[in-house]
């Protein structure tokens, strides 16, 4: 299945700042993944610009998460092509890794870790050097006015602190892309826009951001959004022209005209 | 490496910070090996015994001189019938009886030499090999007295009836297993519920798609548990030379290296364990159930194999513990070099090496 690329490897480091004026963060062209004779993600093309906030939207068993462990490099494609930061999906996974941040609606840190070794284990596992773990971990804290809770457990701060720092974590090997896998579920709404606050942020200093959500309007934050439906792309679009094509003023109207046509149930 | 280190240093943290993986850890070895030194010590005293005399002639008398004068025995109220002997058994009065023919005297100048009928309750197996012993040694004896320059051709001939357990049971026996049942729980368990814990935790897809190598993943997992358990292996053979002065007769590096190879097959089983389920409760079912108790029960450290219907011998050779409890057994309590357990350090490294591929291969990589 595997596609044979010949000299990739070589020229994989320019492969992210290839030159051209919008570069592109991800490129998925006719990808496909099929278990069996079921296909998960039915021939999906897209583009995700560099800097852009993508919000990739779709029901429960639309294909998303499927399509995220490719672009993620858990797990290869049956057919078509992708680009992650310039990284082919079939023979750069390693690459892949290394340019991006994820973070799942799971809370992920541990909860009998204190914040700075939690900060201090997940640089270290992205190979950033002590010392620069050093500066960036007080940074980080003290942008995030965690000083006094720095020594603390983690298991001691409240979930929307968690889901900040689970963020702040996610993007502090400073990766070109973060996944976002309905980051904010569980959340309350004053938490939530501050957590969208956080992503413009990341967004402001160049990281792609590509998004799941359940929250129409958290997809209104977006740049572009696409919707899933049964494996397949079945709108891409800014919020706004998805609204006018569908002759609505709120996304839970497009959302609900795309998702009603769909066949496959939960799972 | 360094990121190897960082993970390391993480699961540490995980150790030290949990009480109950602490308890498990330091706990539990010191607590076993009292537990099975002292409390359960197979030297048994005070036990109640009834003779049955038929014969009540001068030997049948000497011998119960003997057997009442040490500090084992407790003679009681001899007995009339075996009815009266049964009765008394069952009340748990008396722990064994001896029962004398009546033509005991005459029969001892016979050819085929005066029987002795010894009884035990043999309900606990242990205890009831030790009270024969014991009984068989003073009757011995009395024969070498009887007979100092084994001449004359008198015999006594002990008849045991013994339900179960011919198999005699040192009192250090429990030591190597002991040792193997605490790397069972800390290798196989811990280490199991480590891997599992990490999933449930959703952390686990983190470290997926981290550039952290899966293999890294595990690799980092089972460093700790080995430490830790070859700290305990410590820990139990300085209690057991210093608190229950065991000589260890056999060469201290070749009980390490066996040792570590039994920690690796414990190792493997526990990822391979953690592989196969995604939560913690079934991990540590699978490792009590499915680890624990076979080492518990197969490797004859509690209950002698010999004695079992052969279904259960057939399965103990599956059970790696067994394995390593007959080498340890034979090199730290018998001395013996090597050459005697090369046998037993071959399986157990194919099994580890077995254990070991399994699990890696089915370490999935999803999230």
């Amino acid at each position: 299945m595997k596609k044979n690329y010949s000299n990739e490897d070589l020229h994989s480091e320019q492969g992210a700042t290839i030159s051209g004026q919008q570069q592109k963060a991800i490129v998925c062209n006719g990808l496909t993944k099929q278990f069996g004779s079921f296909r998960a993600v039915d021939n999906i093309s897209f583009d995700v610009n560099e800097g852009e906030i993508f919000g990739f939207l779709g029901a429960n068993g639309a294909g998303k998460t499927t399509a995220m462990r490719i672009l993620c490099g858990l797990s290869y494609p049956t057919s078509g092509e992708a680009t992650v930061a310039g990284f082919d999906v079939y023979k750069q996974q390693e690459r892949i890794k290394k340019n991006i941040g994820y973070m799942s609606q799971k809370f992920s840190l541990y909860d009998n870790l204190t914040l700075l070794e939690n900060i201090e284990f997940y640089g270290g596992v992205y190979g950033v050097s002590r010392s620069e773990i050093k500066i960036r971990s007080s940074d980080l804290i003290s942008t995030l006015g965690l000083q006094k809770e720095a020594h603390k457990l983690v298991s001691e701060l409240p979930l929307g602190w968690k889901q900040k720092l689970a963020f702040s974590v996610a993007i502090f090997h400073r990766p070109k892309i973060v996944f976002l896998d309905e980051p904010t579920g569980g959340v309350d709404p004053v938490t939530r826009r501050q957590f969208w606050d956080m992503i413009y942020e990341a967004a402001a200093n160049g990281i792609t951001v590509f998004v799941t959500t359940h929250y129409m309007d958290e997809a209104e934050y977006c740049n572009r959004i696409s919707v899933m439906v049964d494996g397949r792309v079945e709108a891409l679009d800014t919020p706004a022209n998805l609204k006018k094509q569908y002759k609505t003023n709120s996304m839970n109207d497009v959302f609900y005209e795309l998702a009603r046509g769909a066949k496959r149930a939960d799972n | 490496m360094k990121q190897l280190l960082a993970f390391i240093k993480k699961e540490f943290y995980h150790v030290f910070r949990d009480r109950r993986t602490l308890l498990i850890l330091f706990g539990m070895p010191i607590v076993q090996i009292i537990l099975f030194g002292f409390a359960l010590s197979s030297e048994v005293k005070n036990i109640g015994i009834a003779v049955l005399d038929n014969a009540r002639d001068v030997h049948t008398q000497q011998i119960i001189g003997k057997i009442s004068s040490g500090y084992y025995f407790r003679v009681k109220q001899p007995a009339l019938n075996f009815q009266e002997l049964e009765q008394r058994f069952r009340a748990g009065e008396i722990e064994c009886a001896v029962v004398f023919p009546e033509k005991f005297a005459s029969d001892l100048y016979k050819p085929g030499g005066a029987h002795i009928q010894v009884i035990a309750d043999a309900s606990d197996p242990n205890t009831a090999t030790t009270v024969i012993n014991y009984l068989n040694s003073i009757i011995g004896n009395y024969e070498q007295e009887l007979n100092p320059l084994r001449k004359l051709s008198y015999r006594i001939v002990p008849e045991i009836r013994m339900l179960y357990n011919e198999e005699q049971n040192g009192s250090l026996n429990f030591i190597p297993g002991v040792i193997a049942l605490i790397f069972m729980i800390v290798s196989t368990a811990l280490t199991s519920v480590a891997v599992v814990r990490e999933k449930e935790l959703g952390t686990m897809e983190i470290l997926l798609v981290s550039p952290f190598r899966p293999i890294m993943v595990l690799i980092a997992k089972a460093v700790p548990y080995l430490v830790l358990s070859l700290v305990d292996f410590i820990i139990i053979l300085l209690l057991a030379v210093f608190l229950l002065n065991v000589e260890i007769r056999g060469s201290l590096v070749l009980i390490f290296a066996e040792s570590i190879l039994f920690i690796i097959t414990c190792l493997s089983m526990g990822l391979l364990i953690s592989n196969l389920t995604g939560s913690q409760q079934t991990a540590m079912m699978i490792s009590m159930m499915g680890m624990m108790l076979p080492t518990l029960i197969l490797t004859g450290f509690m209950f002698p194999l010999e004695n079992m219907p052969k279904v259960f011998q057939i399965l103990s050779y599956i059970v790696p513990s067994k394995y390593y409890y007959s080498i340890i057994k034979s090199v730290m309590l018998k001395g013996l070099g090597f050459s005697y357990v090369w046998k037993e350090t071959l399986i157990l490294v194919i099994m580890a090496t077995g254990l070991l591929t399994l699990a890696l291969r089915k370490f999935n990589v999803r999230l």
